[in-house]
C-alpha cells in the first residue's frame, strides 16, 4: 500500500506511536490490561453484562448515576495519584549528578496528567456524583429533571476519562502543564499529539460537566417539594446551586478558549500565537476566567457537605443559616471578579494588581463568616465524633492554614516571590486537598449507609483518616518550607543537595497518603463483607435533620411515594419533632422516565470523534460525528420514553419498608 | 512611608531571628533575601501573616475547645438544639474578617503600588537614598529555549547564563522572551516576572550584597527548563567594571545571525561571554524582526492610533506559523512516534540548535558537566 493511502486512513498513527520503549508504562500496560481482562473475564463468566447494561450504564436514575460518578472519580484518583507517586520519587533523587529515573518528556507529562486528572476527573466527577446523588433526595423530588441528559452527562464525563488514559498507552498526554498555556501548547511548540488528547478529553468531559449543571440548576430551581421555599432549602443544596450556576457560567469559557486552540492547531488561526496578531497572554487571561470560578465549583459543594455534617453530629440546628446562604452567594460572586491574582507577574499595573488583590481577600470574609458558623453549630452542641464528623475537624483545623497562604499570595508584592514556588504548589494543596477532598471523604462516609443501605467500617475509616490528615501535613510542610527558600515548581531536577532531606520528607508524606488510599478502599471491601453487621434498617442511621433521611436506605427508584410537604428548614428533623406519620396507604402509580442507551452510544461516537480528531483521522472523524448526529435524532423520534411503576408495586415496596420500621419500634 | 517602613523592621528582625531556630538554619532565601526590594517583599509576607493571625490562631483554639468541650460524652456541658441565631455573634464573625481585610487591603494598595516592578526604586537600601544623577543599570533579558541571554547595553556586552551586577546599583531590566513564556526570577534579589513573546516587562531592583546567588526560570516552558539556572555574580562597582573590561577583551560578537543559532533549542549550556554587541538587537528581538527579510513596525502599539493609521506591524513573522492540520495533504502529514522511541542521537546537547534537543530522549544517560552524554564517548 503506498504510504498516501496508509496515511490516509490511519493518519498520524503508526507503530511508532506506541511506547513500547518505556518500561514504566510498557508495564502499566501489562498490568492494566491482565486487570481489564480478569474484570471481564468476571463479568462474564458471572452473566454480569445484561444486568449492569440494564440496570446500569442505561439508567436514568440519579442515585444510580451518581454513584457511577463516584466509581469513576474513585479509579481516576488512583491514576491521578500513581502521578503524584512518580513526581514525588522523581523530585526526592534527581539531585546533582543523579537525573532521577523519569527523562523530561515523561515527567513533564506526569505533571500535566496529575494535574488535569485529579481536577477534571477524580474531584469533578466525585462532586457531581454526590450532588447528583443527594440534591433531588433532598429536595423531595423524584429524579433530575432531565433524567436522560443525566445519563448523557455522565457518559460524556467518562469518555474524556477514557481518552486521558488512551493517552497513556497510544501516543502520550500534554506536556504543558494543567492549562496549557498558550504559546506553548501552540501546534509551533507542541506538534505532537499531547496537546489534542487534552483538548478532546476536556471538550467531551466538558459537555458532560456543562448539560449536568443546566440539569441540577434546573432541578434545584424546579422541582422541590411543596413548601419548600429558597429560604428553607437544606444547605448543601444551596451550595449545589451556587456550583451549577457557576458552571453553567463558566464552562462556555473555557470550551470557548479551548475550542479557539484547535483552531489555531488544526486551521492555523491565531488566536495564541506569537504571530500573525495572537496574543497567548489573552490564553492566560480566558483559561483563568474559567479556571477561578472552577475553584469554587469545587469547594462551593464540600462547604456544604460540613454545614450538613457539623450540624447533624453537633445534634443542632444550623448557626447562621441565612448568613450560610448570603456567604456562599457572595463567594459565587466575587469568585467571577478575581481571576487576574493567577497572573500578578505578567505585569498588570499597580492598580490593576492592587483591585484583583483586594477583591481576593475579600473572598475571604465570607469564608471566615462560614468557619466561625461551622463554630457556632459546635457551640452548645453535642457532638459525636463519627468519621463524618472528625473529616470536618480535620478540615476546619487544615483549611484556614491553606486559606492564609492563600491570603498571603493574593498581596500582589508577596505573590512577586510565591508565584510559581513550591508555596503556591502547597497552597493549592491545602485547599483542596484539606478542603475539597476531606469534604469528599465526609460526604462519602456520610451519605453511603443512605446510598446502600449500611453503614461504613470505622476502624479502617479511621485509619484511612488518620493517613490522610498526618500524610497531607508531612507531604505539604516541606513543600512550604521549600517554596520560602526560592524553590519554584515542575522542576525535574535540582542542583543544591541541601534541599533533598526536604523532598524525601515529602516523598514518605506521600507515602503515608498512599497507605490512606489503601485503607480507603480497604475501608469499602470490609464494610461489604460486613454488611450485614453495619446494616441499617432505619434510614436514618446519624439521627439526621434533611429530607434524603427520611426515605428508606438505599431509597426506592422513585424516591417517595409521596411528595412530602416541607414546614421547616431542617424538613426531616421537623417531621420526627412533629411526630409526622408515614403515609401506609393510597399508594398512585408512579410516573417514571425509562432507561435508554442512547447516552452511553452517543459519548461512544463522541469518543470516536475526538480519538480520530486526535490522529488527523479525518474520515474516522467524519463517520464518527455523523453517527453522532444521527443517533442523536433517532432518539429525538423515540417517543416510547415513560412508564408507570404501578400502585401494586409501590404498595408492595412500601408494605416491606412499614414491616421493617415495625420491627425496629418494636 | 518611612515611618511605615521603621515600625516594620522589629517585626521582621524578630521573625529572621526566629525562622532559623524553628527550621533548623535552612537557608529561607525568600525570607532572607540580599536586595532591598525583595527583603521590603519578605517584610510585607510578615505583615500580612501577622494580620492573618490575629483571626486564625482564635478560630484554631476554638475548634479545638469547642470539639472537646462539646462533645457527646461530656454530659456535663450546656446543650441547646434550638440555638441558631445571635445578632451579636454574626455582628462580631463578619466584621472582625472585615477589619483585618480592611487593613491588609490598604496595606495591599500602598505596597502594591510602592513596589510595582515597572517603577523605580526611590531607595538603594533602607535610608539610603540613590545617589543624585546616578542612572539605572539597564539590562536587556531575554529567555530562549531554554537559557537566558543578558545583554548589557552600555557596556556593549552580553552573556549567556550568567548574570553579572554591581551592588548597591539600582538596575533595570528589560525582559522580552523568544519563543514561549518564562519567568525571570532571582529569589535573593526581587519577586519574578514573566518574560513573553512579542512584548516587553520592566523589573526595577538592587542587590545589597556582594556573593554568588542563583536566578531560575519559574514558569514551565518545555523539555529544558529545569536547567534554565543561571548564577548570579553580585559584585562591588571596581569588580563590574574588572568583569565588564575582561568580556570586552574576551571578543566574541552578538550579532543577529549569532542570536538566530543562538535562539535554537538547547539544554545546560555553560556561560557563554560576548564582547561586543550588535546596537538594537533587543528591540528587534521584542519586536519579532530579528530574522533577515522581517521588517520591524516601528514602536510598541501607540495607544489612540487613528483609524486611518495602519497598525504597526509588532508581530509580523505570520509566514512562519504552523499550517493547521487541516490544510495538510496526507503526505505533508507525519507519522506522530512516540518521542522516547530512542533515535540514535545522544540526548541533551549543549550545542545550541543541536538537533537532539527537539527529540527531547532522555533514555541515554544525558551528559552533565564533568561528564560525557552516552555515546559520545
Amino acid at each position: 500500500m503506498s504510504d498516501t493511502l496508509i496515511k490516509m486512513i490511519f493518519g498520524r498513527l503508526s507503530i511508532e506511536s506506541l511506547p513500547i520503549h518505556e518500561p514504566i508504562v510498557v508495564a502499566t500496560f501489562a498490568g492494566v490490561a491482565l486487570g481489564g481482562i480478569a474484570l471481564v473475564g468476571a463479568l462474564t463468566y458471572f452473566r454480569l453484562w445484561g444486568y449492569l447494561w440494564k440496570e446500569w450504564f442505561t439508567t436514568v436514575d440519579h442515585k444510580r448515576i451518581g454513584i457511577m460518578y463516584m466509581v469513576l472519580g474513585l479509579v481516576m484518583l488512583l491514576r491521578g495519584f500513581a502521578d503524584a507517586i512518580m513526581m514525588r520519587l522523581q523530585q526526592s533523587m534527581a539531585f546533582g549528578a543523579n537525573e532521577g529515573y523519569l527523562n523530561s518528556h515523561h515527567y513533564d507529562q506526569i505533571f500535566t496528567a496529575h494535574g488535569v486528572i485529579m481536577i477534571f476527573f477524580v474531584a469533578m466527577p466525585f462532586v457531581t456524583g454526590l450532588m447528583n446523588f443527594v440534591v433531588p433526595l433532598q429536595i423531595g423530588a423524584r429524579d433530575v429533571s432531565f433524567p436522560f441528559l443525566n445519563n448523557f452527562s455522565f457518559w460524556m464525563t467518562a469518555a474524556g476519562a477514557a481518552l486521558v488514559m488512551a493517552s497513556l498507552f497510544i501516543g502520550e498526554f500534554a506536556r504543558t502543564g494543567w492549562l496549557a498555556m498558550a504559546p506553548l501548547s501552540g501546534l509551533d511548540y507542541s506538534p505532537d499529539v499531547g496537546v489534542d488528547y487534552y483538548i478532546w478529553a476536556l471538550q467531551i468531559a466538558g459537555v458532560g460537566t456543562l448539560l449536568s449543571g443546566v440539569n441540577l440548576v434546573a432541578t434545584i430551581v424546579k422541582m422541590r417539594a411543596p413548601g419548600m421555599g429558597l429560604m428553607k432549602m437544606p444547605i448543601f443544596t444551596w451550595t449545589a446551586l451556587a456550583t451549577n450556576i457557576l458552571i453553567v457560567a463558566a464552562f462556555p469559557v473555557l470550551t470557548a478558549v479551548l475550542a479557539m486552540l484547535s483552531l489555531d492547531r488544526y486551521v492555523g488561526t491565531q488566536f495564541f500565537t506569537n504571530t500573525g496578531g495572537g496574543n497567548p497572554m489573552m490564553y492566560v487571561n480566558m483559561i483563568w476566567i474559567w479556571g477561578h470560578p472552577e475553584v469554587y465549583i469545587l469547594i462551593l459543594p464540600a462547604f456544604g457537605i460540613f454545614s450538613e455534617v457539623t450540624s447533624t453530629f453537633s445534634g443542632k440546628r444550623l448557626f447562621g443559616y441565612t448568613s450560610m446562604v448570603y456567604a456562599v452567594l457572595v463567594i459565587t460572586i466575587l469568585s467571577y471578579l478575581v481571576w487576574l491574582h493567577h497572573f500578578f507577574t505578567m505585569g498588570s499595573g499597580a492598580s490593576v494588581n492592587s483591585f484583583f488583590g483586594i477583591t481576593t481577600m475579600i473572598i475571604s470574609i465570607p469564608t471566615g463568616a462560614k468557619i466561625f458558623n461551622w463554630l457556632f453549630t459546635m457551640y452548645k452542641g453535642r457532638i459525636r465524633f463519627e468519621l463524618p464528623m472528625m473529616w470536618t475537624v480535620a478540615f476546619m483545623l487544615t483549611f484556614v492554614i491553606g486559606g492564609m497562604t492563600g491570603v498571603m499570595l493574593a498581596v500582589p508584592p508577596a505573590d512577586f516571590v510565591l508565584h510559581n514556588s513550591l508555596f503556591l504548589v502547597a497552597h493549592f494543596h491545602n485547599v483542596i486537598i484539606g478542603g475539597v477532598l476531606f469534604g469528599l471523604f465526609a460526604g462519602i462516609n456520610y451519605w453511603w449507609p443512605k446510598a446502600f443501605g449500611f453503614k461504613l467500617d470505622k476502624k479502617w475509616g479511621l485509619v484511612s483518616f488518620w493517613c490522610w490528615v498526618v500524610g497531607f501535613w508531612v507531604a505539604f510542610t516541606p513543600l512550604y518550607v521549600l517554596g520560602l527558600m526560592g524553590v519554584t515548581r515542575r522542576l525535574r531536577h535540582f542542583e543544591d543537595p541541601s534541599l533533598q532531606i526536604w523532598f524525601v520528607v515529602a516523598a514518605i508524606g506521600a507515602a503515608i497518603i498512599a497507605v490512606g488510599i489503601a485503607a480507603f478502599l480497604m475501608q469499602i471491601f470490609v464494610s461489604i463483607r460486613n454488611r450485614e453487621a453495619l446494616r441499617d434498617d432505619s434510614g436514618d442511621p446519624w439521627n439526621a435533620r434533611t429530607l434524603e433521611w427520611a426515605t428508606s436506605s438505599p431509597p426506592p427508584a422513585y424516591n417517595f411515594a409521596f411528595s412530602p410537604v416541607i414546614h421547616d428548614l431542617d424538613a426531616w428533623y421537623d417531621m420526627k419533632a412533629r411526630g409526622a406519620k408515614r403515609p401506609i396507604t393510597g399508594y398512585l402509580p408512579i410516573h417514571m422516565p425509562k432507561n435508554t442507551g442512547t447516552g452511553i452510544i452517543l459519548a461512544g461516537f463522541s469518543l470516536v470523534v475526538g480519538f480520530a480528531m486526535i490522529w488527523y483521522i479525518w474520515w474516522l472523524a467524519a463517520a464518527a460525528f455523523l453517527g453522532l448526529l444521527v443517533t442523536a435524532i433517532v432518539h429525538t423520534f423515540n417517543y416510547d420514553r415513560d412508564f408507570y411503576i404501578s400502585a401494586e408495586e409501590v404498595t408492595e415496596t412500601e408494605n416491606a419498608r412499614t414491616t421493617v420500621l415495625a420491627r425496629l419500634g418494636a | 512611608m518611612t515611618p511605615f517602613r521603621r515600625a516594620l523592621r522589629p517585626t521582621a528582625l524578630i521573625a529572621t531571628l526566629a525562622a532559623p531556630l524553628i527550621l533548623g538554619g535552612c537557608d529561607l532565601v525568600v525570607m532572607n533575601p540580599s536586595g532591598d526590594v525583595a527583603r521590603q517583599q519578605a517584610d510585607l509576607i510578615l505583615w500580612s501573616v501577622f494580620l492573618m493571625l490575629l483571626i486564625i490562631v482564635p478560630v484554631m483554639i476554638l475548634t479545638v475547645v469547642f470539639a472537646v468541650k462539646y462533645r457527646a460524652s461530656n454530659t456535663e456541658s450546656e446543650y441547646k438544639p434550638d440555638w441558631d441565631h445571635s445578632t451579636r455573634i454574626e455582628l462580631v464573625i463578619w466584621s472582625a474578617p472585615l477589619l483585618i481585610i480592611i487593613a491588609l487591603g490598604a496595606l495591599t494598595w500602598l505596597t502594591t503600588h510602592q513596589l510595582d516592578p515597572y517603577r523605580p526604586l526611590d531607595r538603594i537600601a533602607p535610608g539610603k537614598p540613590i545617589p543624585a544623577g546616578q542612572e539605572p543599570l539597564e539590562i536587556q533579558v531575554v529567555s530562549l529555549d531554554w537559557k537566558w541571554l543578558f545583554i548589557y547595553p552600555e557596556q556593549g556586552v552580553a552573556t549567556v547564563n550568567e548574570l553579572v551586577l554591581p551592588a548597591d546599583r539600582q538596575v533595570r531590566f528589560r525582559l522580552t522572551s523568544s519563543s514561549v513564556m518564562n519567568t525571570f526570577y532571582v529569589p535573593a534579589m526581587a519577586g519574578m516576572i514573566y518574560t513573553m513573546p512579542g512584548m516587553e516587562t520592566k523589573l526595577h531592583a538592587v542587590m545589597n550584597r556582594v556573593g554568588t546567588f542563583e536566578g531560575v526560570s519559574a514558569n514551565y516552558s518545555g523539555a529544558g527548563f529545569s536547567d534554565m539556572r543561571f548564577p548570579t555574580l553580585s559584585v562591588d562597582n571596581a569588580g563590574f567594571d574588572q568583569w565588564v573590561a575582561k568580556t570586552k577583551a574576551s571578543g566574541g560578537s552578538l550579532d543577529a545571525a549569532q542570536y538566530l543559532t543562538l535562539e535554537k533549542p538547547s539544554e545546560k549550556v555553560p556561560a557563554m561571554h560576548f564582547g561586543a554587541i550588535e546596537a538594537g538587537l533587543f528591540d528587534r528581538i521584542v519586536q519579532m524582526c530579528v530574522k533577515p527579510g522581517t521588517t520591524c513596525g516601528g514602536h510598541m502599539m501607540h495607544h489612540g492610533a487613528g483609524a486611518q493609521e495602519v497598525a504597526p506591524a509588532v508581530n509580523n513573522r505570520s509566514g512562519d506559523g504552523a499550517d493547521g492540520a487541516l490544510m495538510k495533504s496526507p503526505d505533508e502529514m507525519k507519522t506522530s512516534p512516540h518521542l522516547t522511541h530512542p533515535h540514535g542521537a545522544p540526548a541533551g546537547h549543549s550545542e545550541p540548535g543541536a538537533d537532539s534537543n527537539r527529540n527531547m530522549t532522555r533514555m541515554d544517560a544525558p551528559a552533565y558537566p564533568g561528564r560525557a552524554a552516552a555515546g559520545e564517548a
